[in-house]
């Protein structure tokens, strides 16, 4: 069994101004398992990825690599020594072709034969059962697919340890399934495989070990089937947790019928290419757009805040018409929008979390309005309190946060607005669990205190936990509107999937 | 030692200000050293017999003056747009034009004004704002890069003031006209220290009571994030680019109140790549979002005192060039994020284990 | 109907084309010259030139401006290819032209050089000034005025230029033989700013100096401008001499006024030697000399008068 031990990472310590990302963690990977490596925002997980892989330097501790002291000082060294790492984002060229990116950067020789190149390419996809084409640009592949040639790229790079940091939260559920297929493919040929993530299912449906960190220090390492869900969550965030179920249906704010309607749309549609669609939302209430990935869901809601270029539509706000055509039009209105993706779209990464934070609402104030510095630093001290914001300091710049905190940064930024009508896109995205029941409660408390909200997530479990109506999208239209007892995940599925009409 | 002195001190070794200090104290040490009465100023009656201040000191902070206020401008098009404006020197030439065509009206040697020299300054300040407009929406409408919107302005600037100019050397008439180059009577500090001084207490007024700094910075770091706050990217680019054209204008009256005529083709020759450099010499990345204006202001004095001390030391004409090149290289290297890093991580060690845990 | 109409119209033009062009009796000339923006030189310069080479007197005449070797180079080819009578050149840069120069020979068109040499034989008559002999008549001015021991503060121009290499040889020379001092050598770009910081740095050293040699007339006006500031007088029974370069008539105005006290011509009136040598060689009289030299003055603020302010200022 000893000798099944490819990596252990000793003792392993590592310091940032200000924080002590890791302190004395140890960890074990064996040959031929999926080890998942789990811990809430800030628990340390990135680091210690980026220790092993050699993107930072270790201030204490020691690496074993096969029972050999390995000193990874870089990451060309760490795929030297068979260590492939692929990111949540995915760090390839997309305007190269499958087989290009597979044999990217390797290799010593100067002249490559492009047609052996792509043979070989095809070989390894075939084996892996990917469906993609060797000469296709990669950016044409679907994200799934993209995330897999980058795990196809490691395959031949005869890797022993691959590291898999959240490949799933950009992918529905039939991807992750065949994700799921070619880590178990790895596997048995013998891969130790170090998987992070945040959905719990998914853990406890592929993976052998758990090793769960919290403030960068060591809780344990368990074997799954040993581990109750409940105490793994409640080992993460160290305590004992009501579990998430307790948002039961019942805490859904449901909306009487006779709440006056804060914002309705006729026809709108936009640039982005969402069919033409009409749209509701009533005073306390908390809807959400569900579907699969590209159905539309959030080319609506952009539309909605005219985030893109609104082509058509008759939008009334309160009752009374009006032009929605940009962002700022929305935000005069009252409507708030917490982008999908936060990096592109929420965080202005070099700024500070305290501008970061008063950003939309000194936009609305105006230009010769500036805030004094005291006041944007009671603004931001006050939200940082109110969402539990970890942040060395106002003036910390916001890329330094982990992602959840960054995304309670934008949430903190919208809320700052007293918006009438708050429009949450993916919020959970890539956040532990904790701050994602954290969400869905400040979503529920600020609803019951009157604001409208729609709520976008990949999960529907936490669509059904939050909304009391869910507006469902197929192909860039509306194809079902499911409320009260209709909204379960069978109804959702079937909506989807077209067969809606013939079962109503 | 005492732990707020420690933080003020570690705050200071990580503040971008720290390269660009140090650089302007190597200068002086150096130059302290090699002529000990460097400091030293003295007032002569000039010429005119008026009151005029000499030394070293008072020549730096004279003749930095236009590359002082032209990296102002230059930091915020950095900052919002990524990218450099190198129409600058062009285009103080087109504002020193219409300053002279004003004030000559169709001669070229008036024995009096045509109009008044305000009413001058504002013409070639509504001018400069056009053409920096244009360079403004070249950038942010048309997305081209800076370097090649205003490529067109430093190509064709000189022909065009050439034009104004009505191809023609023109001459201000009266003394007054000089006073904005040289000195006013009774005022021994020569005038652009006072202009210079005037814009940097303006633009941190205007970054005091505006939001320009915010806009700008976020534009440049996240203009799809930019967008989504309600900030019209489009008009924040362009903003910065007319005020640009403002510092431009200035710069252009300076140049042409310091002879009292135009040479179209030498007037601010170069002075782009130095506005360019003294904005990377302050720290600031020029590929755009954070920017640090005090950085460029001293990074534009540390060019100006860079050539004094070259004048002073007796550089050959041929090599005086390369001399220049070795320190900004040194400068640069030293500014650079490598080095920073790595510093930054001598600086840190040792500090580590004291690291608060959040 | 409107197609007919507008080819019909383009035929009619074509052929007023071809008949202005069949009547020609008009001399040729193809004329390529550095941008008249470039300096007041420039400017005097190709005014001559275009009053010069007008129909009236008998020319059809081409310009073409540049400063760059390649554009100009394009230039000369465009005017061989055209079929110009003559070519007219004022080089951007002394190499380079070996192929240009052949083909305009193997076609049969003469190549008439003005203000620049090039290192090519080729040309059938250059009308040049003579940078080196500008230098030396303002030095032999200089030794002439009778100073103790001459303390010069030297701007020299762009390095590399010709008129900075001519301008100066004949002081480096003269300092060579120990008859003046260069306190101070410094490149001012031809820049008046950078002129007067070259002057203030060395008042500031306290370095004594009574002769200012600028080597162009922006640069003089600029070290007179930091000589003004710090109180130090010159000119006509001033401190220091100033000598400046070109014969700006701005220039000689400060000469006139005593401010100043010599300026050297370098002059820009070429075409009216180069319109008599196509005249003759239309007759078939070859010029006599290949290469002429432009006769230049230097004025001392002494001895000049307002007509020759302005009969020899440049500008207006």
């Amino acid at each position: 069994m000893q000798n099944d031990i490819i990596l252990s990472m000793r003792n392993i310590t590592k310091a940032f101004p200000g924080v002590l990302a890791l302190s004395g963690v140890d960890f074990t990977l064996r040959r031929g398992e999926i080890h998942a490596l789990m811990g809430e925002n800030g628990a340390g997980k990135s680091t210690l990825i980026k220790v092993l892989t050699g993107v930072y330097p270790k201030d204490a501790g020691q690496i074993y690599i096969n029972d050999d002291a390995a000193g990874i000082k870089s990451p060309k060294e760490a795929q030297r020594l068979g260590i492939a790492t692929v990111y949540q984002e995915i760090t390839l060229c997309p305007n190269l072709t499958v087989a290009e990116n597979m044999f990217m950067g390797r290799g010593k020789y100067k002249f490559v034969n492009w047609n052996k190149t792509k043979r070989k390419a095809r070989r390894i996809l075939d084996s892996l059962d990917i469906p993609a084409n060797p000469s296709q640009q990669l950016a044409n592949c679907s994200l799934a697919v993209q995330q897999m040639v980058a795990i196809a790229r490691t395959v031949d790079m005869d890797c022993k340890v691959l590291i898999l940091d959240e490949p799933t939260s950009s992918l529905d559920e039939q991807e992750v399934e065949k994700l799921f297929r070619l880590m178990n493919e790895l596997k048995s040929r013998g891969v130790g495989i170090i998987f992070v993530t945040h959905f719990l299912e998914q853990v406890y449906k592929v993976c052998d070990r758990i090793t769960v960190l919290r403030n960068g220090e060591l809780v344990g390492e368990y074997e799954t089937r040993e581990l109750p869900r409940l105490s793994l969550v409640s080992k993460m965030m160290g305590k004992e947790l009501d579990d998430l179920s307790s948002l039961k249906k019942n805490d859904v704010v449901s909306t009487e019928n006779d709440a006056p309607v804060v914002y309705q749309a006729e026809s709108l549609s936009s640039v982005a290419g969402v069919k033409p669609f009409d749209f509701q939302i009533k005073k306390g209430e908390v809807n959400g757009f569900t579907g699969l990935l590209g159905s539309g869901r959030s080319e609506s809601v952009r539309a909605i805040f005219g985030a893109d270029k609104v082509t058509g539509g008759k939008i009334t706000v309160h009752g009374k018409r009006a032009k929605i055509t940009a962002p700022k039009d929305a935000m005069k209105h009252g409507i708030g929008y917490l982008p999908e993706d936060r990096k592109r779209d929420g965080i202005v990464a070099d700024l500070s979390v305290r501008e970061n934070i008063i950003l939309a609402l000194q936009v609305l104030n105006g230009f010769f309005k500036p805030f004094t510095k005291a006041q944007q630093r009671r603004f931001a001290d006050e939200y940082i309190k109110l969402l539990g914001v970890k942040t060395a300091s106002v003036d910390t710049p916001i890329k330094s946060l982990s992602g959840g905190n960054q995304q309670k940064v934008i949430l903190a930024r919208w809320l700052l607005t007293h918006p009438k009508y708050l429009i949450l896109d993916e919020p959970t995205r890539g956040i532990d669990v904790g701050t994602k029941a954290e969400i869905q409660r400040i979503v529920l408390k600020l609803a019951s205190e009157g604001m409208s909200i729609t709520f976008i997530s990949s999960e529907i479990e936490e669509m059904l936990r939050t909304c009391s109506r869910l507006i469902v999208m197929r192909d860039r239209s509306i194809v079902g509107e499911l409320r009260g007892s209709d909204m379960t995940q069978d109804r959702i599925m079937a909506t989807i999937a077209g067969g809606a009409s013939d079962n109503a | 030692m005492p732990k707020s002195i420690k933080t003020l001190l570690s705050g200071f070794a990580r503040s971008p200000l720290l390269i660009p200090f140090s650089m302007l104290a190597v200068l002086i040490v150096f130059n302290l050293i090699m002529d000990p009465a460097f400091f030293r100023i003295t007032v002569v009656t000039n010429n005119a017999g008026y009151p005029s201040m000499q030394g070293r000191i008072v020549a730096i902070l004279n003749n930095g003056s236009e590359l002082a206020i032209l990296a102002i401008g230059m930091t915020l098009v950095t900052a919002a747009s990524g990218g450099q404006d190198i129409s600058v020197g062009a285009a103080a030439s087109i504002a020193g034009a219409v300053i002279l065509r004003v004030v000559c009206g169709d001669e070229t040697a008036p024995t009096a004004l045509h109009a008044s020299i305000i009413a001058a300054v504002l013409a070639s300040i509504g001018v400069a704002m056009c053409f920096g407009a244009f360079n403004g929406v070249l950038v942010s409408v048309f997305k081209i890069q800076p370097m090649v919107a205003t490529l067109i302005l430093f190509t064709a600037g000189r022909q065009i003031a050439y034009w104004i100019g009505g191809g023609k050397i023109l001459n201000a008439p009266g003394d007054v006209f000089k006073y904005f180059g040289n000195n006013i009577p009774g005022i021994a500090i020569p005038t652009p220290i006072f202009i210079t001084l005037a814009c940097i207490v303006v633009i941190a007024l205007v970054l005091k009571f505006t939001n320009l700094g915010l806009y700008s910075q976020t534009v440049g770091i996240n203009v799809k994030s930019a967008r989504l706050n309600g900030l019209n990217p489009v008009w924040i680019k362009t903003l910065t680019y007319i005020i640009m054209s403002v510092c431009v204008a200035i710069v252009g009256f300076i140049k042409v109140s310091r002879t009292g005529n135009i040479n179209y083709d030498t007037l601010a020759k170069d002075i782009e790549m130095d506005a360019i450099l003294a904005v990377a010499i302050g720290g600031n990345a020029l590929s755009g979002g954070k920017f640090n204006l005090t950085g460029s202001i001293i990074g534009a004095y540390i060019i100006q005192f860079l050539t004094n001390t070259l004048y002073a030391t007796n550089v050959s004409s041929d090599s005086l060039k390369a001399y220049k090149a070795i320190v900004i290289i040194v400068i640069v290297v030293i500014g650079s994020p490598v080095l920073k890093e790595y510093a930054d991580r001598l600086f840190r060690r040792g500090g580590a284990a004291q690291g608060v845990r959040s | 109907m409107k197609k007919t109409l507008s080819l019909i119209l383009a035929l009619i033009l074509c052929l007023a084309m071809v008949s202005s062009a069949g009547a020609d009796e008009l001399i040729k000339v193809g004329i390529i010259n550095n941008p008249p923006s470039e300096s007041g030189y420039r400017t005097a310069n190709d005014n001559d030139f275009k009053a010069a080479f007008t129909q009236e007197n008998g020319y059809d005449a081409s310009f073409a401006y540049s400063i760059l070797l390649e554009e100009q180079l394009a230039a000369f080819n465009q005017f061989v290819n055209d079929g110009a009578d003559y070519i007219l050149l004022s080089a951007a840069s002394t190499d380079g032209w070996d192929d240009a120069i052949a083909a305009a020979t193997e076609a049969g068109i003469p190549v008439l050089l003005f203000d620049r040499m090039i290192n090519n034989d080729g040309y059938v008559a250059a009308v040049v000034s003579d940078m080196a002999k500008e230098g030396e008549t303002a030095v032999a001015w200089l030794l002439a005025q009778g100073l103790e021991a001459p303390a010069v503060v030297h701007i020299q121009g762009v390095m590399g230029s010709d008129a900075q290499i001519g301008r100066s040889g004949a002081l480096d020379a003269a300092a060579a033989e120990g008859k003046a001092t260069i306190v101070k050598q410094q490149t001012g770009n031809w820049s008046a700013d950078e002129a007067k910081a070259i002057v203030e740095s060395v008042i500031n050293a306290g370095t004594s100096f009574n002769v200012v040699y600028a080597e162009n007339d922006d640069m003089a006006k600029g070290a007179v401008a930091a000589l003004d500031a710090a109180g130090i007088s010159h000119g006509i029974d001033g401190d220091v001499l100033i000598m400046g370069f070109d014969c700006n008539k701005w220039a000689l105005k400060e000469l006139l006024a005593g401010n100043w006290n010599y300026d050297g011509q370098c002059s820009p009136f070429q075409a009216g030697v180069l319109d008599q040598i196509i005249k003759n060689l239309e007759q078939g009289i070859e010029p006599s000399e290949k290469l002429i030299i432009n006769e230049e003055k230097g004025f001392d603020a002494k001895e000049l008068t307002e007509e020759d302010v302005e009969k020899y200022g440049l500008g207006e």
